[in-house]
Order: C-alpha cells, then sequence, then structure tokens
C-alpha cells in the first residue's frame, strides 16, 4: 500500500481558555492517507512539542468510533465529510493533495470550549441525570427471560440505544437543539416494556432540562440524522414528541 | 514479609459465596449514610459498584478522567457478556461455565473466585435486562446468544456488536440515577495521581483537575479503584488512548501488591499495523470467529491476491491444528498461531497478517445473515482499510488488548492494603494466565453489582474504619510529592517528546515481553527499559504548565508510570519459567510447539511487593484445585 | 392552568404551537384556493360566490378572528423560536456545509415566512380591505373587477407570483414538517406524508399563481 503522501494545508481553531478569544491558524502538514484525521493531529502535536510550542488540545480516546470523545468541525462537517463515522474514523485517503482543510470545534452555548478544538459536552451528562435511566435497584429484578420483548421492538431499541454522545447533532442543528440525543434515550425505554412505568415522567425531565440548559428548538431540518455517526433517526425526535405530548395532556402529575 | 490471605472461606465449591454472604457483618440501613466511599473509575466495574453502594445507602464519590462517565474504555467491548443461564439447553451450567474459565485461564486463577464469578453470572444479565439493556433477541422474544472462544456452549449474550457499550450505559444510568438522588456525586476530569495510605490503611486518593491543573485531595471510608488494564504499555493496543496504568501502579507503590503483571492478553482478531504514525490498534469483535474462517497461503511468501489462491493452496491452520474448537480456539492460542505461520513467512501477502475470510460463510447462510450478525463490525473494517470483507477476505493480526495481571486481591476484592479494594480489569483475579472471550464484562459487572457491595459492607461492619481529614499530614505528603513530580517533569526540558518515547517502550515490550518470551529477551528488556527511563527522566520534553489543560502533561505522568511496569512484567515473565495461556516462554513448549506449564513449580498467583525502584519482593499465593483436575490445555 | 403555559412555553410545545397553527393554515389555504379558482368560472360566478359570503357575514367575521389569531400565534412563535434558537449558537462556524445535511427550505422558514408576511399585508390591503371597505366596484357587487385591475399590473403580479413561489418552499418544509412535530413519523407513512406534501404544495403554487398569470397574459378583459 505505498500510496503517495498529501500536502495540506490545515486551518486549525486555536483558544487558549473559555474567556480567551480565538482565532484560526495555519499549519502545513505532510501526512500518509493511511494515516487517521486524528493521527495526523498527533504528528503535528508532536511536531509542535518538539518545537516547544502548545500542542493542540483535542479529545479522542477510543480511537474506534464508539466512546464518543472525538468531535471536530472537519470543513464545516461534524466528524467530516465522510457519513456515518466519528472524527477518529476519518482517514487522510478521503482528502486530495493540496487541500485546505478547516478545523473548528463544536459550537453551541450548551457546549462551551474549552481550550482550543475541546468543548465541555456534560450538558449531555445533565439531561441523562434527569431521567435518562430506569429506576430499579440491584438485585430487585425478574429473570432475564421473564418479558419477552419482540425481536423487532428490541432491534430498534438497540437502533436508539446506539447514540454515543457526542454532541455531533448539536453541532450540525443550525438551533444547537439536542433534540436527537435527548430524544435516542427517551425512545429506547419508551420502546421497551421495563421503560413503560417511568414513560411519561422520563420524557418530562428530560426535556425540562434540555431547555434549562440552553439548547435550541428542533426546526426539523434533519441535519442532526445526516451528520450522525451513528445514523440515529429523526424517527426517534417524533417519538418524543409524541410522548411528551402525551405526557402533558394524559398523566395527572403537574409539576415533573 | 508480608503474608497473603485469600480469605476463601471454607466448605464446598457450591457453598463458599452463600456461607460467605451469611457470615459477614451488615451495615445498618441507618448507618450506611454516614460512610463515604469514594471509586475511581466509571467503566462497567467502577460504574456498577458507584451505582449499587450508592441504592445501599452510602455516599459515593466517583471519579473520571474522562469528561463523561460514559466515555470509559468499556464501551468499546463488541462481542457479548457470558452468563450460565443455559437458555440454549445446550448442556451448560454455573459449574461448565467455571470449568471453562479455570481451564481457559490455564489453571492460574483462584478456583472460589472464578465459580463466585460463574454462580453471580446469570443475575448480570437479569439486572442489565431490567435496567433497558436492548440484548438481542430471538424472534419468540427471548434473550439470544451466541458462541464464543473456548466454549462448546453458546452462553454469550449479545447487543449487536456493541454489548460493552449497552452494558456501561445501564451501568452508567444506574448511576446517573443515584447522581439525581444525591447519592453518587461524580467528579469528572479528575485523574487519580496517588493512593493516600495512613498507618496502614487506605484513607483516601490525591487527584489532578485536568481543567485547573489544581491538586484535590479527597478522604473516604474505603477506596475502590477500577481502573482498567494496562496495555497501553505496549503504546499500540487496542486500549482506548486514554487508558492508563496511573491509579493501580501509585497504589502499587504505597504498598498494593502487583499480581502476575506478565499476564497479558494478545488478541487475535485485529486490524494489522499500517504504519509509523499509528495511534492505535482495533480489534475486531472475536465473534467474527463464529463464521469466519481463519487462513493463510500453504506457500512462503505469497503475494497473490486472496481470492486468487485456490481452495488446496489454503491452510486453515486453525481447524487443521485443533479440529474440535477450530476458529473458536482460545485467544491465547489463536494469536500464538497466527505469529507462527507469520514468522513462518506465509503472512497474507507477505506482511504480519492472516486471513478473516467470510466467503464459505456467505454461502451458507447468505448475505443478509452475516450483514444482520457482523454488519457493523464489517463497516468499521472497510472504513479504516477501504476493503470490502464481504468481498476480499480480512486482514487480521493478533494486538495486545486485555491484561489479566493487575492489582492482587482477596476473595473480598480487597488489596494488601486495607480498605483498598480493586475490581475489574484492574484486579488479577479470575482469568488466571488467559481471559476467555465474553468475559471481562461478566467480570467487570460481578465485582461491581453484586460482589463489592457486600465485602465493603462486612469491611466497614468489621473495621469500622475512621474518616481521616484531608489536612492530615499524609494527604499534605502526597500531595507534595504530586507536586514535585509535575514540576519535574515540567522543568526537564529536554530533547524528546512524550510520544517518542512511550512508542520505544512499546516496541520493547512488543518485541521482548510479548507474545512470546525468552529469557535472554527478558533480561534486555530490564536493561533497556532502566536505560529509557532514565532517558526519559533527562531528556523528556513536557511543554506547557500546570495551571492549564496539559495533555502533554498527563501523557508524560502515564508513561512515567509505564516506564516502571513494564520492567515489573518484564521481572515477572522472566521468573515465571514455563508457558501458560498468555505467557509463552519459548524455552518451555512441547514438540509439537504448544505451551508447556509447570505445575509442580509455578501452581501460584505471583504477587510482587515494592520496595524501590528496581527491587521487587516476590509473594507466593499457591493456587489450590480441589474440584477441577489439573490437566494439560487441549482444544483438539 | 400554569401546566399547560408551562408544556407550551417548553421547545416541544413551543414546536407544537407552531405545527398545529401550520397545519390550520393548510387547510384554510384549501378553501383560500377553491375560491380563488372559481374567478375561471368567470365574472358571475366569483362575484355571486363572494356575495353569498356576505350573506353570512357574522359566521365569516368569526372565522377571520379565528384565522387571525391563528396567524398571530404562528407568527409570535416562530419569531420566538427564531430568537431562541439564534441565542443557542452565540459563534457560528467559518465554514457551514448545512448545503450538504439539509434542504434549502427547512433553513429559510424564517425569512420566507417573513416575505409571506409582508405579502400577506399588501394582499389584504387589496382584496380584504377593498372587498368589505366600501370600494365602489364591491358596493356594486362586481368583485371579480377589482381582482382584474389588480392583477393587471405586472409589478404587482409578480410580486404575488413570486410571493406565492416562497409560500411554496415554506409549505414544502412546512407540510411534513408538522407531521414530523406532532410525532407522526412511521417507516410506513412518512414517505407517503411526504409525497402528499409535496402534491399540495404543487397544487397551491401551481392554483394561486395561475390567476395572476392568467389576468396578465391570458385575460381579455371587457
Amino acid at each position: 500500500m505505498e500510496e503517495k503522501k498529501l500536502n495540506l494545508t490545515l486551518k486549525i481553531w486555536r483558544q487558549a481558555a473559555p474567556d480567551a478569544a480565538g482565532g484560526f491558524q495555519e499549519y502545513k502538514v505532510y501526512v500518509s492517507p493511511d494515516s487517521s484525521f486524528l493521527e495526523m493531529l498527533d504528528e503535528l502535536n508532536n511536531e509542535l512539542e518538539s518545537q516547544n510550542l502548545d500542542p493542540i488540545a483535542f479529545e479522542s480516546d477510543c480511537r474506534e468510533g464508539i466512546c464518543g470523545t472525538c468531535g471536530l468541525v472537519i470543513n464545516g462537517h461534524p466528524h467530516g465529510p465522510i457519513p456515518k463515522i466519528a472524527t477518529c474514523q476519518l482517514h487522510m485517503r478521503h482528502f486530495k493533495d493540496g487541500d485546505t482543510i478547516w478545523v473548528e470545534p463544536f459550537r453551541a452555548k450548551a457546549f462551551p470550549v474549552i481550550k482550543d478544538l475541546m468543548v465541555d459536552r456534560s450538558a449531555f451528562d445533565r439531561i441523562m441525570e434527569a431521567g435518562g435511566f430506569i429506576s430499579v435497584n440491584t438485585g430487585s429484578v425478574p429473570d432475564g427471560n421473564a418479558i419477552p420483548i419482540p425481536k423487532d421492538i428490541a432491534s430498534e431499541a438497540m437502533d436508539s440505544a446506539s447514540c454515543i454522545g457526542c454532541g455531533a447533532c448539536v453541532a450540525a442543528c443550525k438551533n444547537a437543539s439536542a433534540m436527537l440525543f435527548v430524544s435516542a434515550k427517551v425512545s429506547q425505554f419508551a420502546l421497551l416494556p421495563q421503560g413503560q412505568p417511568e414513560r411519561y415522567r422520563r420524557v418530562q425531565a428530560m426535556v425540562k432540562k434540555m431547555d434549562e440548559l440552553g439548547f435550541g428548538a428542533c426546526s426539523n431540518t434533519y441535519a442532526c440524522e445526516a451528520e450522525c455517526p451513528k445514523g440515529i433517526s429523526i424517527k426517534n425526535i417524533a417519538r418524543m414528541n409524541r410522548e411528551f405530548i402525551k405526557a402533558k395532556v394524559k398523566t395527572e402529575e403537574i409539576d415533573v | 514479609m508480608l503474608k497473603l490471605d485469600s480469605k476463601v472461606p471454607t466448605g464446598p465449591i457450591e457453598e463458599k459465596w452463600t456461607n460467605h454472604i451469611f457470615n459477614m457483618k451488615l451495615v445498618s440501613p441507618a448507618n450506611k449514610r454516614k460512610y463515604d466511599i469514594i471509586v475511581v473509575g466509571t467503566g462497567l466495574a467502577g460504574a456498577s459498584a458507584a451505582a449499587t453502594l450508592g441504592e445501599l445507602g452510602y455516599n459515593v464519590k466517583a471519579f473520571t478522567f474522562h469528561d463523561s462517565a460514559r466515555r470509559a474504555h468499556s464501551i468499546a467491548a463488541q462481542g457479548g457478556i457470558n452468563a450460565a443461564k443455559n437458555y440454549q439447553n445446550d448442556g451448560d451450567s454455573v459449574y461448565r461455565l467455571f470449568y471453562d474459565t479455570i481451564k481457559g485461564g490455564d489453571f492460574r486463577s483462584r478456583e472460589a473466585n472464578v465459580y463466585r464469578l460463574a454462580e453471580v453470572s446469570g443475575n448480570i444479565i437479569d439486572q442489565c435486562v431490567a435496567q433497558g439493556v436492548p440484548f438481542a433477541r430471538e424472534y419468540g422474544g427471548t434473550l439470544a446468544n451466541r458462541s464464543f472462544g473456548g466454549a462448546l456452549v453458546s452462553r454469550t449474550f449479545y447487543a449487536k456488536g456493541q454489548t460493552g457499550q449497552q452494558l456501561l450505559l445501564g451501568a452508567y444510568t444506574a448511576m446517573n440515577r443515584q447522581i439525581n438522588l444525591g447519592k453518587v456525586k461524580l467528579y469528572s476530569r479528575r485523574e487519580m495521581l496517588d493512593l493516600v495510605v495512613v498507618d496502614g490503611v487506605a484513607r483516601g486518593i490525591v487527584v489532578r483537575n485536568l481543567l485547573t491543573g489544581e491538586i484535590e485531595k479527597y478522604s473516604a471510608h474505603a477506596v475502590i479503584l477500577a481502573t482498567g488494564g494496562y496495555s497501553n504499555v505496549f503504546f499500540l493496543s487496542t486500549n482506548a488512548m486514554n487508558s492508563n496504568t496511573t491509579a493501580i501502579w501509585r497504589a502499587h507503590k504505597k504498598g498494593a501488591a502487583f499480581a502476575n503483571p506478565c499476564f497479558t492478553q494478545i488478541h487475535p482478531t485485529c486490524l494489522p499495523v499500517h504504519g509509523e504514525s499509528q495511534s492505535k490498534l482495533t480489534l475486531m469483535s472475536e465473534s467474527l470467529r463464529n463464521d469466519g474462517r481463519i487462513w493463510v497461503s500453504k506457500i512462503k511468501g505469497d503475494k497473490r491476491h486472496p481470492n486468487d489462491i485456490p481452495e488446496e493452496e489454503r491452510d486453515y491452520y486453525l481447524e487443521r491444528k485443533y479440529p474440535s474448537y477450530g476458529n473458536l480456539s482460545p485467544r491465547d492460542i489463536s494469536s500464538r498461531s497466527a505469529k507462527e505461520v507469520v514468522d513462518e513467512g506465509r503472512g497474507a501477502q507477505g506482511q504480519e497478517a492472516v486471513y478473516l475470510d467470510f466467503r464459505d460463510a456467505i454461502k451458507r447462510l447468505g448475505k443478509k445473515v452475516i450483514e444482520e450478525r457482523y454488519g457493523n463490525l464489517f463497516e468499521i473494517y472497510q472504513n479504516i482499510t477501504g476493503e470490502n470483507p464481504y468481498e476480499v477476505p480480512m486482514k487480521i493480526y493478533p494486538a495486545p488488548h486485555y491484561t489479566m495481571g493487575g492489582l492482587w486481591v482477596d476473595y473480598n476484592l480487597m488489596s494488601t492494603i486495607p480498605g483498598l479494594f480493586v475490581a475489574g480489569e484492574a484486579n488479577f483475579s479470575d482469568h488466571g494466565a488467559n481471559r476467555l472471550g465474553a468475559s471481562a464484562l461478566m467480570q467487570g459487572l460481578a465485582d461491581g453489582y453484586f460482589i463489592l457491595p457486600y465485602t465493603i459492607g462486612n469491611y466497614i461492619a468489621s473495621e469500622r474504619p475512621k474518616l481521616v481529614e484531608t489536612s492530615h499530614p499524609e494527604f499534605e505528603k502526597a500531595e507534595n510529592n504530586i507536586k514535585n513530580m509535575i514540576n519535574k517533569l515540567l522543568s526537564i526540558k529536554g530533547k524528546r517528546t512524550v510520544d517518542s518515547i512511550h512508542k520505544e517502550l512499546g516496541r520493547i515490550m512488543w518485541n521482548k515481553v510479548g507474545m512470546s518470551r525468552n529469557e535472554k529477551g527478558l533480561k534486555e528488556a530490564i536493561e533497556e527499559i532502566k536505560e529509557l527511563r532514565e532517558e526519559f527522566w533527562k531528556n523528556v520534553n513536557v511543554v506547557g504548565k500546570n495551571e492549564d489543560v496539559n495533555q502533554c502533561l498527563e501523557r508524560a505522568g502515564r508513561v512515567a508510570d509505564y516506564l516502571e511496569l513494564g520492567e515489573l512484567m518484564a521481572r515477572d515473565a522472566l521468573n515465571r519459567n514455563e508457558s501458560c495461556g498468555a505467557h509463552f516462554r519459548e524455552e518451555y513448549q512441547t514438540q509439537e510447539g504448544e505451551a508447556l506449564r509447570n505445575d509442580e513449580e509455578y501452581a501460584y498467583v505471583a504477587a510482587w511487593v515494592f520496595k524501590e525502584l528496581g527491587d521487587w519482593e516476590l509473594v507466593k499465593e499457591p493456587l489450590e484445585f480441589e474440584n477441577i483436575q489439573l490437566a494439560t490445555r487441549s482444544y483438539k | 392552568m400554569g401546566w399547560i403555559a408551562n408544556a407550551l412555553n417548553s421547545s416541544i410545545g413551543k414546536k407544537f404551537i407552531m405545527a398545529l397553527t401550520g397545519v390550520c393554515l393548510l387547510l384554510f389555504l384549501i378553501i383560500h384556493l377553491i375560491n380563488n379558482l372559481t374567478l375561471y368560472g368567470g365574472p358571475e360566478l366569483f362575484n355571486t360566490v363572494v356575495k353569498n359570503l356576505e350573506g353570512i357575514k357574522p359566521l365569516v367575521r368569526v372565522i377571520e378572528l379565528i384565522l387571525v389569531l391563528i396567524f398571530v400565534f404562528h407568527i409570535y412563535d416562530a419569531i420566538r423560536v427564531w430568537y431562541g434558537n439564534k441565542k443557542a449558537r452565540p459563534i457560528n462556524y467559518k465554514i457551514n456545509a448545512s448545503a450538504e445535511n439539509s434542504t434549502l427550505f427547512s433553513r429559510t422558514m424564517i425569512w420566507s415566512g417573513s416575505i409571506i408576511f409582508i405579502f400577506l399585508v399588501i394582499h389584504l390591503r387589496t382584496f380584504w380591505v377593498s372587498f368589505n371597505l366600501g370600494h365602489p366596484l364591491a358596493q356594486s357587487h362586481n368583485y371579480y373587477e377589482i381582482v382584474v385591475q389588480a392583477f393587471r399590473d405586472p409589478v404587482y403580479s409578480l410580486f404575488y407570483v413570486v410571493a406565492i413561489i416562497l409560500l411554496g418552499f415554506h409549505l414544502k418544509h412546512g407540510f411534513q414538517s408538522a407531521f414530523q412535530t406532532f410525532g407522526w413519523n412511521n417507516n410506513k407513512y412518512f414517505p407517503m406524508v411526504r409525497k402528499l406534501g409535496d402534491i399540495y404544495t404543487y397544487i397551491m403554487v401551481i392554483g394561486f399563481a395561475s390567476i395572476p398569470i392568467y389576468f396578465l397574459f391570458f385575460y381579455g378583459g371587457n
């Protein structure tokens, strides 16, 4: 696999601290097409370090597209121009020699920049803590096979559950809305029999928290679905809307 | 000299855990809220422990260096989780899972622990189902199973190829519920840098706030480390970029014995290395071996395209050598066999790789079924390599994946430091010299949901530990040591980047303390690691300052620990003059090249006690096999 | 009753109002178009239809009032949502690839809506005011002639057609969007909803826009 290396120009957002002013800096790199995007940044960082310069802060962990830690906006696309992958799965063979690549952090009021390309996505955890669970204590549970779950329901719940919490939906949405993320969790539990007891409480609590944290509202552009590395469907948002409206109309509990 | 007491209860193996539960002391419900427990790490073991202890009423402080608890590397486990449910009516039982695990671990694990693991395995599935984990189902609505390496029954539960993710999210949501109820307080972006021991008892931890650089001190009545494994000592491994040994290593240096450090698993099905800039290796789930056939060309140096190699010129070496287990042979055997054929010069197209072929499975089951079973794995593969595995056989090669070694713990999962408990991959407990597929998730959750909640209660009820204020001199001392180390790292201002030293260490480890080891290589490795360590402390360049987000500093601290751990791994491997499980010493093999165990002299857990750098004391915990007869492992 | 306000002020509640008022307006447009198409039946038919509406004036006024309320809610909510959404992203991207992940229609609802609003005001001035507030032709029940005169002006007709095309943009997104907001997205039916929305949009655009074109180019007059 002796492919020609690529000459690229990177325009990368540098910002020293949350309240510091940021701007783009230009870097020239010479990179193998087999290398991944983040490996290219690793190499660039090693280069910067050997010149005693501050390396570019960006986050990544599993580098397999499952932990949801990475997330850069590359040429305007969260996780880059190739659909259904996370930033760590983007390989340089998708770029051409001589390309200029713009790299920006996720931008949303609810995801403030920490440094360079690192953002604070803890708002997602706050939403999950508000209600994204099934209240069962360890031990007090029936046998795994006690409740049969139709295969299609289980796999639809699995599709919703495959969200990696990376925040690309928020980054892609012109309104910085978190509806795809929240709805994926609401859907997973709304579909499964185990989730029924808290079904209406959960959706109200999570939506309330989401609104408090400063995410925008959904305007159905479906950019989230297009950019989601796991292809989470906007059907989840529809389901959450339905659950929410039902919860407000049907239940007698007034304030959740 | 330290005496190791495994605290295994007496009585028949089937009754040990039940009796132990009854015999353990309890903390009254009203008193639980008076006790604080620190949990470091929020992967399967950590999150499940934090959630369950919170449910019981303890005040839990959970720490993770990630931005969110959900990022822990448990999330990347693909294949599944074992449980002795016998839903398939194929002859499974607690005893068989116990037997398979002991045998798979090549008789280097503690019987009582493994039996308990098998015993609670069913409860884990029930618990996860109740949490809303969307396990795969049959059309009738019951749970589906698949088979996995090292077993002849189908006992693996799975959620697509993302089982680890779903189980972790289950534990994460359970913990979130406790956070919401105020019973768990989560400290994210905190990296544990030291354990505080007062009067020989674990009293708290010191962490660095990764956003501000502030050194923070936390005290508690008990400390649980669930910080994962140390495969990243090899630089290239399937572990996440940030997985590290720092928490357990620093606890080791504070007195916790480190057991079997040389037992590191090399996973047979990973993507081959592509080049020098590579940052990590990607695992392809072992479940692929259910339907994929592994082969290489019979001809040395065969550069032909795999599809041009006719059937009769293919060597399905696992099926040939191990007819009954075939492609489902345990990981250590599969990995070593791959290395063998590559060393013979028969690697795929001359590379360090072998083929994993789905041609026959697609013919037999149809593309749709294969897509349903492995679709997402195939996508990952195609994305990374640019090749379509439906048409061209995958290329795979072994890579460091899991570390069976870890801090020594007794039956209660307590280390040699009272009050310090260790769970999940971070401890050494259940997998012996080799872990079977789909058993890591099982162990992590068993420790967190069903074992620690009991044994911690017992510790607290019987010892009644007192809380030590963080103003105690030991806390100050630990804080100052950490600050000094950080200042030292930042002031060296040498010529080499942290990564370059880490890569060099990785090469030493992979070549000499990797898949097969020999005395000469291990001795060289020890010297080379020492030299590299000196080089590091003289010539590393850590840029930036402490009071900032400084990823370079984070990495430097971790590499400093690897440079010490690497030496201990080599020493342990050198001490163990036998081949067992993942530890293969070239001097000790049968005529056919199979691992040759030495039960007379090495049927023990090697627990190393840190004295000073380069000086460890070996303490042995003899392993007694009362239920399963020691036998040569055979998968033929 | 605070719970109703709470529900409607939530992000989903606001969207729900948008969708609900939107659907009402979709229905209104159908009736409006049927009325307009009677122009093709000649002056007599059209004038009779309008005169008949005069006969049930109180009812028409009530319906108009409801319509106004619907419009007000639709517009008020749109501005509220738009403003809130702007605030959710204080710093914009340098490179924006939204053209590759979403439709133009969906991203420009506030702008197509704003122009439609301006159109609406002028449109009301031209027709509603003339029909209802003492235009000499209205007094002699020759409403048809008012229409003829208005559309003879090429500038007005052009503006009308452009506005109707923008209305088409608005409807193309709005129709299916309403279903999505109500939660009626299902693998089987949603593709049909989208198709139905497109058909509806084409009928509306062609129906409404054909009228000024007809009067400008094809109506001989007398």
